[in-house]
Formats: C-alpha cells, sequence, structure tokens
C-alpha cells in the first residue's frame, strides 16, 4: 500500500507557484485513477510517487516504510514503477537493452519478444531497434509500457498512458492493465483523463487545484465526472 | 609474440590468433608474420619509405586483408606508409588497427598514412581501432592519416574506433570520389583525463552522384577535448551529409566545424551537430527502473558508442 500524508509542492522559479496543498491520500487494491482538469498537479504527484520530485513538505510511506527520502532509485528497487507520459529516447540503446535492463538482468529473445507482443509490437521487428527518434510516438509509448510489463513490480504508476498511443486500442491497453494485476497482484495507479480507462478503476481520485477534490469508488465518483443524473451533488446544483 | 602483445593484438583487430586470409602484422617497429593469398598480395614498400603495398585482384570477393600494428616499447616513434590498390569489381574486409602498451616514462608514437585506390565498381569496408595502455608515465601518441581514391562506382565503408588509452592523436582523412562513388564514416571517440583528439575530414565529390555519410559520435570526459573538423565540397550533382553528436561530460571540451561548400549548383549537402550533456530524463528513466545515477550514465555511453 502506497499512503501520501499531506504532501504539498511549491515550484521553484520566479514566480513561486504552490502546485499541491497538502494531498494525502491510501492507495491500495487493483486499480486506482487519478483525474481531474490540466494543471491541477496530477503529473506532479506520480512523479513525487516515483521520486523524480521531492516534496516541499509531508511524507509518503511504501508497505508502512517511510520512503520520502529515497531516491528514484532505491524507490525503484522497492518495488516502484513509473511509466512515462512522454518517453524518453536514447540514442544507440535497443529496445532489447531496454527491455534488459529493466527486467534486471539479461534476457532472451523469446522473454523480451513476450513483452512487446503484450504491447502489440511485432517483436522481431522491434527488438534490434533503437529506442530513438526512428521510433514514432506511439511505438515509444507502447516501448515504455512494455518495460513497466517487464519490471512487474508490486506498485506502477502510468502517467497519461493513453496519451499518444495512436492505432492501438484502448481495449488492448486495458488488457494490459488486467494482466499485470493477474501476474504480479500489486497496485496500479493510472493518471488519466480517459473516460475508458476510468470505467476500469476500482477507485477514483479527483484532483483539483492542487488538493484532493473528491475521492470513492468508480460507481459514486464517475458518474460526477461525466454529468449524468446519477451524480446527486450535481443535481442537487441544478435544482439549486 | 607474448601475452601481452597478444592482447594488444585482439584488442584492436578481434584477433587470438594467426587471421585467415591475407594479413601483415608490425610489431615494434619491424615484421612479425605475413601472408599474400592468390588474391591479394603483400609487399614491402621498395621506395624508401616505411610500409607496405597491398594489392587486392579485381574481382576478389569475401577475402579479408588484417593489417595490425602492435607497439610495447617505450620511446618508439614510428611513420608507416600502407598502400592498397583495390582492382575492379572486388568486395574485400580490410582490418587495420594500432594498440600501444606503453609502459615506460617515454612517449610512444605511431603514424600510419593509409591510403585506399579503389577501381570501379570495388567495395571495400574498412575497420580501423585504436587503443593505448601501459602503467607508466609515456604518452601514446597516434596519427592516422587516411586518403581515399574512389573510381567510377566504389564505394568504402570505414569504421573508426578510439576508445580511451590515447592522449593524442589527429586523425585525417581525405577522400575524393568520381562519378557515382560512396564513401561511408562511422567515427566512434571516447577521450578521459587529459586526452585530446582531433579529426580532420575533407571530402571532395567530384563525381555527378557521388555521395558521402560522415558521422561522428563521440563522448568527452573529465578534462579531455575534442575537435571535429568536416568538410565536404560538392564539386558536381552529390549528395554529402555529416554529423557530429558528442556527449560532454564533466569538464570536457568539443567544437565542432563544419565546412560545406556547394561548386555546383546540384550539389546537396547538409550538416548537423549536437553537443551536450547526458540529458537528465534519460538518467531518470534507466534510475526508475533500478539503476543507480552511475550506471544509468555508463549504460547510456555504452550505447551511445555501440
Amino acid at each position: 500500500m502506497l499512503e501520501l500524508k499531506n504532501v504539498c509542492y511549491t515550484a521553484d522559479g520566479d514566480h513561486k507557484k504552490e502546485i499541491l496543498k497538502g494531498v494525502s491520500l491510501k492507495v491500495d487494491g487493483r486499480f486506482v485513477a487519478i483525474t481531474g482538469p490540466n494543471g491541477s498537479g496530477k503529473s506532479t504527484l506520480a512523479k513525487i510517487i516515483a521520486g523524480i520530485v521531492s516534496p516541499t513538505s509531508g511524507s509518503i510511506y511504501l508497505d508502512g516504510e517511510d520512503i520520502t527520502s529515497l531516491s528514484v532509485t532505491e524507490r525503484a528497487k522497492r518495488g516502484i514503477s513509473f511509466a512515462f507520459q512522454q518517453p524518453v529516447r536514447f540514442k544507440g540503446i535497443t529496445v532489447k537493452d531496454l527491455v534488459s535492463l529493466a527486467a534486471g538482468k539479461k534476457i532472451g529473445v523469446n522473454e523480451a519478444c513476450s513483452y512487446l507482443s503484450e504491447v502489440g509490437l511485432c517483436a522481431r521487428d522491434y527488438i534490434n531497434r533503437e529506442v530513438d527518434s526512428s521510433l514514432s510516438g506511439g511505438e515509444l509509448k507502447r516501448i515504455e509500457i512494455a518495460t513497466v510489463l517487464a519490471r512487474g513490480t508490486k506498485f506502477t504508476v502510468f502517467d497519461e498512458p493513453e496519451a499518444g498511443i495512436d492505432l492501438w486500442s484502448f481495449t488492448s491497453l486495458i488488457s494490459v492493465f488486467e494482466k499485470m494485476y493477474r501476474k504480479n497482484q500489486g497496485s496500479i495507479l493510472i493518471i488519466s483523463h480517459q473516460e475508458r480507462i476510468l470505467n476500469i478503476a476500482d477507485r477514483i481520485v479527483v484532483i483539483a487545484n492542487g488538493k484532493v477534490e473528491k475521492e470513492g469508488r468508480r460507481e459514486e465518483i464517475l458518474p460526477c465526472l461525466l454529468g449524468t443524473s446519477a451524480c446527486p451533488a450535481l443535481r442537487e446544483k441544478m435544482e439549486d | 609474440m607474448d601475452e601481452l602483445e597478444k592482447m594488444l593484438l585482439m584488442q584492436v583487430a578481434d584477433l587470438h590468433k594467426v587471421p585467415d586470409g591475407a594479413y601483415n602484422i608490425r610489431k615494434n617497429g619491424g615484421g612479425d608474420g605475413r601472408r599474400s593469398t592468390e588474391h591479394i598480395k603483400i609487399e614491402t614498400k621498395t621506395d624508401g619509405k616505411s610500409g607496405i603495398d597491398i594489392f587486392i585482384q579485381p574481382n576478389t570477393k569475401n577475402e579479408s586483408v588484417h593489417i595490425p600494428v602492435v607497439i610495447t616499447e617505450s620511446g618508439l616513434r614510428e611513420t608507416v606508409y600502407n598502400d592498397f590498390y583495390v582492382g575492379e569489381n572486388a568486395d574485400v574486409l580490410i582490418i587495420a588497427g594500432c594498440g600501444i602498451h606503453n609502459c615506460g616514462v617515454e612517449l610512444a608514437e605511431h603514424s600510419g598514412v593509409h591510403t585506399f585506390h579503389v577501381g570501379k565498381n570495388a567495395k571495400v569496408k574498412y575497420v580501423e581501432k585504436h587503443y593505448g595502455g601501459g602503467d607508466g608515465n609515456g604518452e601514446n601518441v597516434m596519427n592516422p592519416t587516411t586518403q581515399v581514391y574512389l573510381e567510377e562506382g566504389a564505394r568504402l565503408e570505414m569504421e573508426t574506433t578510439q576508445i580511451k588509452g590515447i592522449d593524442s592523436t589527429v586523425r585525417t582523412t581525405k577522400a575524393e570520389l568520381a562519378k557515382g562513388a560512396n564513401l561511408i564514416v562511422r567515427e566512434k571517440i571516447y577521450t578521459h583525463g587529459k586526452q585530446f583528439a582531433k579529426t580532420d575530414f575533407t571530402v571532395d565529390l567530384n563525381g555527378e552522384d557521388s555521395g558521402a555519410d560522415v558521422v561522428s559520435r563521440s563522448v568527452a570526459a573529465e578534462q579531455s577535448s575534442q575537435e571535429f573538423i568536416s568538410r565536404i565540397n560538392g564539386n558536381s550533382a552529390c549528395h554529402g551529409h555529416t554529423e557530429c553528436d558528442a556527449i560532454i561530460m564533466d569538464g570536457a571540451r568539443v567544437t565542432a566545424v563544419p565546412e560545406l561548400t556547394a561548386n555546383c549548383i546540384d550539389a546537396q549537402l547538409i550538416h548537423e551537430a549536437a553537443i551536450g550533456k547526458i540529458a537528465g530524463e534519460q538518467l531518470i528513466k534507466l534510475m526508475t527502473l533500478g539503476l543507480t545515477e552511475q550506471e544509468a550514465e555508463e549504460q547510456i555511453i555504452k550505447g551511445f558508442l555501440s
């Protein structure tokens, strides 16, 4: 279980901007989605969990251990994986190299192929390609997801996994999440705007203006987000 | 040959034993073995210069020539001339390389001048590796010069690598290309300590439809410095591309100087240069996979120079 206690983050710079204003959250169970408007601090929160960004104040616990001061590497070793919204390109590093680094060992062609097939890439065509600008944004995104699959950790954060997955369908992306859960039995935290992804979440957290605005089971939260009449809060508002 | 010499030979030519095909091994300024084959003749120069002439008969296919140089004596300084005459339609692999192991305190220097006369429609793959080692304080210096003359339809692909160990190097390459000829160069350099490496390419695209693609990837670490000069002259309807891609680390310095001259309205010439440190996001991505910052850096450099 991952727990955030009163996490605050103020961006440095000429104009100090308060991005997260005391976020407290427990992430347990299967799929948890974090959603909210652009600029609400969702991606910053994801980076704080992975250790890429340090919070200004507050603490982060993984299975009861305070990991607030741990580096990106140490958190990765304790079982946190992070799939970037905009995956990084590397000149000279091949897809197989990257998947091997993710798996933490030299892997054979068959194993590398199995991760790539999961994300809908024909492994033979990709395994020796460099993770550089010759790959399209969509291909890169799927390789990013394959690296997270190869890690197989107990806690995985996906920052907008649907962004730029081109022709590959949402259904496939969702089946990747499901397979991942069956295999690792860990929690999957997904930052997303997409209704179809929110639809598979067990719990949904809505972040707005750097705070947790709502949090609860999908059945309670999703109708509010979609603005349907099933949402009591919205109905009340309309009746006023 | 002793263990040290064998190690050098392996570093520069991937050779564990005497190679197949034609070869000439030069050790500490003298000959240490040579074999000519039916189609490839190796002869000592007779014009007073030190070095060899290599004659490859027309239509020689899938054969190789190894010409490694090994230096283990501190203080040895030499200039060697190796001239290749590659016959029409031949298709060969040439592997040269120089390994210096300088245990002494004096400077050891090897300057190899390689000239390639490549006949019509012949293809050459030329692999050159430089390696320096030693635990003394003597400097290892190498100044390779490569001259390439490509006749109509000829092609030369040059792979040149220098990873650490060479304190000072000036690498000069000059090429002249006739109609439809092609030159491909892939250079990889890693310098560290106080090493200095300068690369100077001059390519004259004289013939119609000739083309050159000169790409250098380098890493400059610690206090080392590098200079990359790439001059392409488009003298006809031709294609020229040159690229310098460098990673700088620590207190290193890299200069990239492109010089493109189009002397013909149909010449198409492109230069690209990028110099910068390892991108922070690359380090972070690998750290999220469980690598330490140093391991991430090593992987990025290894990939970049692979």
